[in-house]
């Protein structure tokens, strides 16, 4: 079996999973709002503040959702031993790895989907005039996201205290992919709107040093 | 046996000499005063640093190359060591700050680089400490070092291209530009003394997870030997 065939197929088990219950979607949608929600009662923003602050709070919220979210993508797959049927399979380590990856990436993105014209309701930041260009900027963070978090959900699936040790391992890894993130989505609400094409660039710098590390490295990931 | 201890009182010597360079021999500096001295191990602090971890990333890519245990020993040495010197670096920068900066902290790229690689290898090291299985341990935190390795240049560039479009708040002149000759044979005598205690404790760090290894596979040898003893006694009996 091909490498993709054998990815679309995990993806395709993974979707299929969550759209049964859609507990993660909704936890994680539930979880970002509040912290939405939370950053007002601390911030207070008045609009121009809003604008400011906005982007950084909206990556943070998807930062600490993304975190949680990509805490069952390996730790599920160890009860009834799922972990070892896959890794007998005959299809190479990096499909399963992308298969996850993509499914994550899917749902963050709907995740996202709902988000982010919520918080552009409830802060006043008007984002329907640059929605291409967030989008892009979206894709990107959450590509980067989701790469880093699938394999460190693998590392941290085979340790003791997983759900404390994700966030743990996964937050100081993306501090650029958040500096970046921000600072992109920061330009398009400038005046006038303007998409920064170097922090663009380095989002995609990013995604594609973490996404080859991830090939590199895949096979001892889940080696027994 | 003998070797080990003139090692030892010879890098002890190097760095009592060192401290009296750096205290004594050294000329004051203009502007700062007496809290400059601590210059010389801020910096003898950071090279010893990223030499520590340069040997861990190395380590790191050994280990998952050849499999062999002694680089997963060597690795975690570095990290500890390295981690050791970045914590030294990282409270004696807002010693010298506060008397000369007036703030004991800035969001300046450097200072916001080494931060991150602290937590990111205190991570690697709370990672360590939840696996219990040997040869899994030393797999996954020899990924979890390379990954963190590649993140430290993305962290200064992201840093630096974010506060060039935002005002600095102090502006840091290099410490090594235009450096009174007697103050760099200083520093350099720091550097030197600084990288012989890292080293030194970096072997003996080494030589620690070695034993552990050994007492942990004695100790299974005998387990497992009195449990057939046991079982063998029970077979033995009508």
């Amino acid at each position: 079996m091909t490498a993709p065939r054998a990815a679309a197929i995990i993806l395709a088990k993974e979707l299929r999973l969550e759209f049964r219950t859609r507990e993660l979607l909704t936890a994680t949608i539930i979880f970002s709002l509040t912290v939405i929600i939370l950053f007002s009662f601390a911030f207070d923003p008045s609009a121009a503040e809003a604008r400011r602050i906005g982007p950084g709070l909206l990556w943070i919220a998807f930062l600490f959702a993304g975190s949680l979210m990509l805490n069952p993508s390996f730790a599920r797959e160890r009860s009834n031993d799922t972990l070892d049927a896959l890794r007998m399979a005959h299809i190479s380590t990096f499909a399963i790895l992308s298969g996850k990856m993509l499914a994550n990436f899917i749902f963050m993105s709907l995740a996202e989907i709902v988000l982010v014209p919520i918080f552009s309701i409830l802060y006043n930041v008007p984002l329907a005039a640059v929605a291409g260009r967030l989008i892009l900027v979206l894709i990107l963070g959450t590509a980067g996201l989701v790469i880093t978090g699938t394999v460190f959900s693998a590392i941290s699936a085979q340790a003791r205290m997983r759900e404390l040790l994700l966030p743990l391992l996964l937050l100081p890894i993306l501090a650029p992919l958040l500096i970046a993130a921000v600072e992109a989505t920061a330009s398009l609400l400038s005046d006038p709107p303007a998409l920064d094409r170097t922090w663009v660039t380095f989002l995609a710098g990013f995604d594609i040093v973490f996404l080859t590390a991830s090939w590199l490295l895949c096979d001892f990931l889940v080696e027994e | 046996m003998k070797a080990r201890i003139a090692i030892t009182l010879f890098v002890a010597a190097l760095v009592f000499t060192a401290g009296y360079a750096a205290l004594f021999i050294a000329p004051e500096e203009a502007t700062m005063g007496l809290i400059q001295r601590i210059f010389y191990f801020h910096v003898a602090a950071w090279s010893s640093m990223f030499s520590a971890f340069y040997v861990a990333v190395f380590a790191n890519i050994a280990f998952l190359a050849t499999r062999r245990q002694k680089w997963d020993w060597l690795g975690v040495a570095a990290v500890e060591v390295g981690v050791m010197c970045c914590t030294i670096g990282l409270v004696t920068g807002p010693i010298w700050a506060h008397p000369v900066w007036g703030v004991w902290w800035t969001w300046d790229a450097r200072l916001v680089t080494t931060f991150i690689l602290w937590l990111l290898y205190i991570s690697y090291l709370l990672l360590r400490g939840l696996i219990d299985e040997p040869q899994r341990r030393a797999m996954l935190s020899a990924v979890f070092g390379i990954f963190a390795f590649l993140d430290v240049p993305l962290v200064y560039v992201s840093n630096r291209l974010w506060r060039t479009t935002h005002p600095q708040p102090v502006i840091l002149g290099g410490a090594g530009s235009g450096l009174d000759p007697t103050m760099a044979k200083v520093l350099v005598l720091c550097i030197f003394s600084i990288l012989g205690v890292t080293l030194l404790i970096l072997v003996n760090r080494y030589r620690l997870e070695k034993l552990r290894h050994e007492y942990d596979e004695l100790r299974f040898e005998v387990e497992s030997r009195s449990t057939d003893a046991q079982s063998n006694s029970t077979k033995a009996r009508p």
